[in-house]
């Protein structure tokens, strides 16, 4: 009667014991990743650590994720933006590209030595398009982005500085707009004004300073129960003065990263009129444009059309974003949990 | 709650509505030159007065308003002159294949979303969750006109699996089965590029939960890991996808624009450029605030889902 009792005791403690030393383990394997995350390194990888023997269970990282990837995000994705910028400046230019130059003796070429990428279907070359096509969208989408944010800062300082009766106004003007999908009013309004760079801009910008606004917004009513802005109103400086002097400059790096996060929207959004052929003017070789001309072409086999420009606008999107996602993690840390890039 | 939030849409509603009105009556467009097209030139004087007057474009703005928004209110929302037919018969006649194509895409990016954000948190940091959160995040950069051209390349013009674009073939039946071949592609890459945000979404709330106490007490009661992931973890780590899912409407929105257009899919959403291309604003209004609903519709199902799934979310506000 006894042996059994006493061999089931033992292995119960055993197993206690085992159950016990596994939950030590998984603590010091949290505790383990959360150092891995702030020191980058690991002590996972050091040698004479101790080692977990646990099982490995749900939701515990992998010693080797860390910030050494954010820091390689931010060189590569700043490296691929300085050469896309180069390259979208000085190669249309030195390969001497007129966009309205027209070559019909070599229309759809494939791939060669000579054209690399190949040729599109009035024969211009496509690596100097898509860059010259990229600088195009690069600079529409930075007029917008600027003057989206700017317009967003505007009316979410005064939303959040004024407050009562205006704010409650601004914002449900922001839920309406939110409430119509932006590409659906960026098209009625390209599609009244139709065949300008004005109304690309105007329709980007009217529909993305919305994010911008309540961004600010939240800021600005977060600054309001500071101290400082306590002082600045004792010592008598005008509402204005406050705005002015200490509630927009405190806002500035959050506009400044919206501006930036924009960016990628901004693209996106201008390539995507353009390709529906709502966009720039045809003549203005933006990428949205040489898509939307290819897209016949790729039915007809020319593959090589869409390759590059997609290729380009696909690098460019991910390296504006993740230059962006990293320098907000560096100002707004709190974030850093979320979605990032 | 559904009945405040359904009395908030009726200002938005009008709201949006007069701002596209307003858009229109300020643009330099002139009605009356598109009825007319080129012909506008050998046109007599008189002829082109009485049309003037039968469109009635010297009213002023704030009549002619007053006649479009009537005519919204008892269901006339006027003629569509690029296709040749009253607006509401364009929308009913190709709202139902819009809403195939976007119920279809939605239900293979959730399912998309679920499978692999959970395979992603379970084994945080595997060669899985790296693969997916890498893609993820590429995906999130391609537009999906981009993405739409090279599955016809691939799919349709290299391997020759699948139609290149319409709802059936030339001449042919609208068929199940003809329909359901040509679904396929456009469904699939409006799924994909829709579910990199839900991905990455269930794959962080899923982690976040799998920290919390609740958590801990399941595992601390020894249940087995399956259990403690599907059981306990993920329930709590789904309610907020529920609301993201719901806001993603717009998004969905504007992808079934380009894909439609891209794979000539028959539906409103193509239709809105061919409205836009041909500056037909009766119908590109109606379709704006059609998709205005959808987005409003979009989000109360969202509310009133979390309301039902979590009885501490509050049910007024």
């Amino acid at each position: 009667m006894a042996d059994p009792l006493t061999a089931s005791t033992v292995d119960t403690t055993g197993k206690a014991k085992a159950k016990d030393t596994k939950g030590i383990k998984d603590i010091e394997g949290i505790e383990g990743a959360k150092g891995a995350a702030n020191a980058g390194g690991g002590p996972g990888a050091r040698p004479g650590e101790w080692r977990s023997a646990a099982r490995r269970r749900a939701g515990t990282p992998h010693a080797a994720a860390g910030s050494g990837r954010a820091r390689l995000r931010w060189i590569v994705g700043g490296a691929t933006l300085a050469v896309l910028a180069a390259g979208a400046v000085l190669l249309p230019w030195l390969g001497g590209l007129d966009e309205r130059v027209l070559d019909y003796g070599a229309v759809r070429r494939p791939p060669s030595a000579e054209h690399l990428f190949g040729t599109d279907e009035t024969g211009r070359d496509l690596v100097l398009l898509a860059f010259a096509g990229l600088r195009v969208s690069l600079l529409v989408a930075v007029l917008c982005a600027v003057i989206s944010t700017v317009f967003g800062a505007v009316v979410g300082a005064v939303s959040g500085a004024v407050g009562g009766w205006t704010d409650r106004l601004l914002m449900r003007v922001v839920d309406t707009i939110n409430a119509v999908p932006h590409l659906l009013l960026g098209i009625v309004i390209v599609a009244l004004y139709r065949g300008s760079l004005t109304a690309v801009v105007a329709s980007i910008a009217l529909t993305h300073w919305t994010t911008v606004a309540r961004i600010v917004r939240s800021e600005v009513l977060s600054l309001r129960q500071r101290p400082y802005i306590d002082a600045a109103i004792s010592g008598g400086s005008s509402r204005w003065r406050v705005v002015r002097r200490h509630l927009l400059p405190a806002v500035v790096p959050q506009a400044a990263i919206s501006a930036v996060l924009l960016l990628p929207h901004a693209v996106w959004h201008e390539t995507a009129l353009s390709f529906l052929g709502l966009g720039l003017p045809p003549h203005m070789a933006s990428i949205g444009n040489i898509l939307g001309d290819g897209r016949d072409a790729v039915l007809l086999g020319a593959w090589w059309i869409v390759t590059l420009p997609s290729v380009l606008l696909v690098v460019a999107t991910l390296a504006v974003s993740g230059v962006a996602a990293t320098w907000r993690d560096r100002l707004v840390p709190r974030r850093r949990s979320e979605l990032a890039l | 709650m559904a009945g405040r939030r359904l009395l908030f849409a009726v200002p938005v509603l009008a709201l949006v509505s007069a701002a596209v009105f307003a858009l229109g009556a300020l643009s330099p467009f002139d009605p009356v030159k598109q009825y007319y097209g080129v012909q506008i030139f050998n046109a007599s004087r008189e002829d082109v007065d009485r049309v003037r007057a039968e469109l009635g474009v010297d009213d002023p703005v704030i009549v002619q308003f007053g006649r479009w928004a009537g005519g919204l209110l008892t269901g006339d929302p006027g003629h569509s002159r690029s296709f040749r037919q009253p607006v509401a018969d364009v929308v009913g006649e190709r709202l139902p294949w819009t809403l195939l194509l976007v119920g279809v895409a939605l239900a293979v990016a959730v399912l998309v979303a679920l499978l692999l954000g959970v395979a992603a948190a379970w084994r945080q940091g595997g060669w899985l969750d790296r693969v997916v959160t890498a893609v993820g995040h590429a995906l999130e950069g391609v537009p999906p006109f981009v993405l739409a051209l090279g599955a016809i390349a691939v799919f349709a013009l290299g391997l020759g699996w699948l139609p290149v674009a319409g709802l059936t073939d030339a001449g042919a039946e609208a068929s199940a089965g003809q329909v359901a071949r040509h679904l396929v592609l456009p469904a699939l890459v409006l799924g994909v590029s829709q579910s990199p945000w839900l991905v990455l979404h269930v794959r962080q709330s899923l982690l976040s939960a799998l920290a919390e106490d609740h958590v801990t007490g399941a595992r601390a009661r020894g249940l087995a890991e399956r259990v403690v992931v599907l059981r306990h973890a993920l329930p709590t780590a789904l309610l907020p996808f529920v609301t993201l899912v719901g806001a993603r409407v717009p998004e969905l929105v504007t992808g079934a624009v380009l894909v439609e257009e891209v794979f000539s899919w028959p539906g409103v959403a193509s239709a809105v450029v061919k409205a836009a291309l041909s500056v037909d604003f009766p119908l590109l209004a109606a379709l704006t605030l059609l998709a205005t609903v959808a987005v409003l519709l979009g989000s109360l199902l969202a509310d009133v889902a979390s309301a039902l799934l979590d009885p501490r979310v509050a049910t007024d506000g």
